[in-house]
């Protein structure tokens, strides 16, 4: 571990405050000192203080355990968009380019389709049509998740195709779905943990943008980017501390991931330097 | 070259097929039946069957598809069901707020990207470049619907030094549409000034490292002309492509911003047209936005094969 810490501090870094922010949601009602939905008039837009850290909300509701509950939200559409994108974007990867020709043609086309449209622009507009859900605010950040995955995992397997280990696996009669998976895929797997922890940081920033809109999470529910959306009718009477609490928990959610991603990056991918 | 340009539109008329596919298909998923989006409070049967037949929704899928495609060509994306204004219409009106924000912005993020991007390559590994790339980090992890009421409550209602929000078309007051456009213009430029500054360090150091520029060093120029005449050009390519491509997904980098500053542009009106459930305008402006992307998309390719002879045109860019 201190070898570790030595070699990649930062991935340390990085790794310590996602851990921090999953066990900040799990153990939230221990965290939390107040039901986050729980109403009362006469603690009303508190400001910050000793008895209400992040102060109160025009409902009297605390603050910081509507933070501490709404990691939550945001967690899991962070890991559940990005399985989705993974799960999806993977497995055309693997099969458009291994199998290339025609599927290869298709697929990348439609991969092509999904890129074509703005990332938040797709993302809103899926939401819209399914509905104002928190359900489907996952899917659609998971469906415009796909296309890196896609293009990632093909791009490797169409330099690792053929290679002299995989032609020799296929020479010696393995099949192609146990080469895909035992062969190929763990060579494309660095790649796609860097994809995977910077894809979590852009839905954790989509969830809070579509909730901000109105279009993720719903009332009473606590989730981030709702509430700094209920903030700003507070806004013109300085009633600051509403915005604060869940702008800074948005700002450090999606920092810790790209830190890690960036920090993962580099140290499991020098090819992938991608200096931007 | 040609053969390149070519080969590029060609493939690009399947993938805007799909779009077009996509784009109509969105406004199909809402579950229920589709007349209820146009019927409004109507519930009566008779009623309901007569506007199915009105919008041509008696008709299978695939033929309604095919006449909205006929229509949208010819530049005819339907009405607002709000409104009753044609949607086309609607887009175009807001079309200049949207492009005065979105130029302003990537005009501020292109400058200052560029100034501190290449003290931060000349200074590789000082305090300076530091600061600057745990600065970029953060940017582009800031919310920018946070930062925006961040600049909205600092600068514009505590301090008020900019107006907290709102617009004027700039001939009818050119000081106040500037004033009002400078809180916007922060807010929607800076994750992209923070990808561009992390684009132009790194290109610049890419392009140091090269012979040519120790030559040009060895030759006794100056420092500043060896950055500003012999590896900006080189490095300079990268950075073009990006600033193309957000010039592309300036509908996409206004719909959180002009709600915020209330600046009545196309995004604005894409979350309007949600909120109130105006599926032709959303799906007109969605359409928009994926074909001006693509636009840009296929503009910044053959740029930069212009710009850098050295990429071959014979493969795809897949």
């Amino acid at each position: 571990m201190s070898w570790y810490l030595r070699r990649n501090p930062r991935i340390v870094i990085g790794g310590t405050l996602v851990a921090g922010l999953l066990l900040i949601a799990i153990f939230a009602p221990l965290i939390a000192p107040y039901d986050p939905i729980a109403v009362d008039a006469s603690q009303a837009l508190e400001p910050p203080g000793s008895l209400h850290w992040l102060g109160t909300d025009d409902l009297g509701r605390d603050v910081f355990s509507r933070v501490v509950y709404g990691s939550r939200i945001s967690l899991s559409v962070g890991v559940i968009s990005v399985s989705i994108g993974f799960i999806f974007g993977v497995s055309i990867g693997l099969l458009a380019g291994y199998l290339g020709g025609l599927v290869d043609l298709l697929a990348m086309r439609a991969i092509d389709a999904l890129l074509a449209f703005p990332a938040l622009v797709l993302a809103i507009a899926i939401t819209a049509a399914l509905g104002p859900q928190i359900q489907n605010a996952m899917i659609a950040i998971g469906v415009v998740a796909i296309p890196a995955y896609t293009r990632l995992t093909r791009g490797q397997v169409l330099s690792l195709r053929e290679r002299d280990f995989i032609l020799a696996a296929r020479m010696v009669g393995v099949p192609t779905l146990r080469i895909v998976l035992r062969h190929i895929f763990p060579n494309a797997s660095n790649a796609l943990i860097v994809q995977a922890s910077l894809a979590t940081a852009f839905a954790i920033l989509a969830e809070a943008a579509l909730s901000f809109l109105g279009l993720g999470s719903q009332p009473p529910q606590p989730s981030w980017g709702q509430d700094i959306n209920y903030s700003q009718r507070y806004l013109s009477n300085l009633k600051w501390w509403m915005s604060a609490g869940p702008g800074i928990a948005i700002f450090t959610a999606v920092f810790a991931f790209n830190f890690l991603g960036d920090a993962l990056r580099d140290a499991l991918d020098p090819r992938l330097r991608r200096a931007a | 070259m040609t053969q390149y340009v070519i080969r590029r539109l060609l493939l690009m008329i399947p993938v805007a097929f799909l779009v077009t596919i996509i784009a109509f298909g969105l406004l199909r998923l809402a579950p229920g039946d589709p007349v209820l989006v146009y019927a409004g409070e109507e519930r009566d049967p008779v009623s309901l069957q007569e506007l199915r037949v009105l919008y041509g929704l008696d008709k299978p899928l695939p033929v309604q598809y095919i006449v909205w495609l006929q229509h949208a060509v010819r530049g005819d994306l339907g009405r607002s069901l709000r409104t009753r204004q044609p949607v086309s219409e609607a887009i175009i009106e807001r079309l200049p707020a949207t492009l005065e924000l979105g130029l302003a912005a990537i005009a501020l993020s292109t400058s200052i990207a560029l100034i501190v991007g290449t003290i931060a390559a000349v200074k590789r590994n000082s305090f300076v470049d530091l600061l600057t790339s745990s600065i970029t980090l953060a940017a582009v992890s800031l919310p920018n619907f946070f930062l925006g009421l961040i600049l909205i409550l600092v600068l514009g209602l505590a301090l008020r030094m900019f107006p907290p929000g709102g617009y004027v078309p700039f001939l009818e007051d050119p000081g106040d549409n500037l004033r009002r456009l400078v809180l916007p213009a922060i807010t929607l430029a800076t994750a992209s000034m923070a990808v561009n500054l992390r684009q132009v360090r790194s290109s610049l150091l890419d392009v140091f490292s090269h012979e040519y520029i120790r030559t040009a060093r060895a030759k006794g120029l100056r420092e500043s002309t060896v950055i500003a005449r012999h590896a900006m050009k080189n490095a300079l390519i990268p950075i073009v492509t990006l600033i193309g491509l957000q010039i592309g997904s300036v509908i996409e980098g206004a719909i959180i911003t002009e709600t915020i500053f209330f600046w009545p542009g196309v995004g604005r009106l894409l979350v309007d047209s949600i909120t109130g459930l105006d599926y032709p305008v959303v799906q007109a402006v969605v359409l928009v936005s994926a074909l001006s992307f693509m636009l840009s998309t296929l503009a910044v390719d053959m740029l930069y094969a212009w710009l850098d002879p050295r990429i071959s045109y014979g493969r795809s860019r897949t």
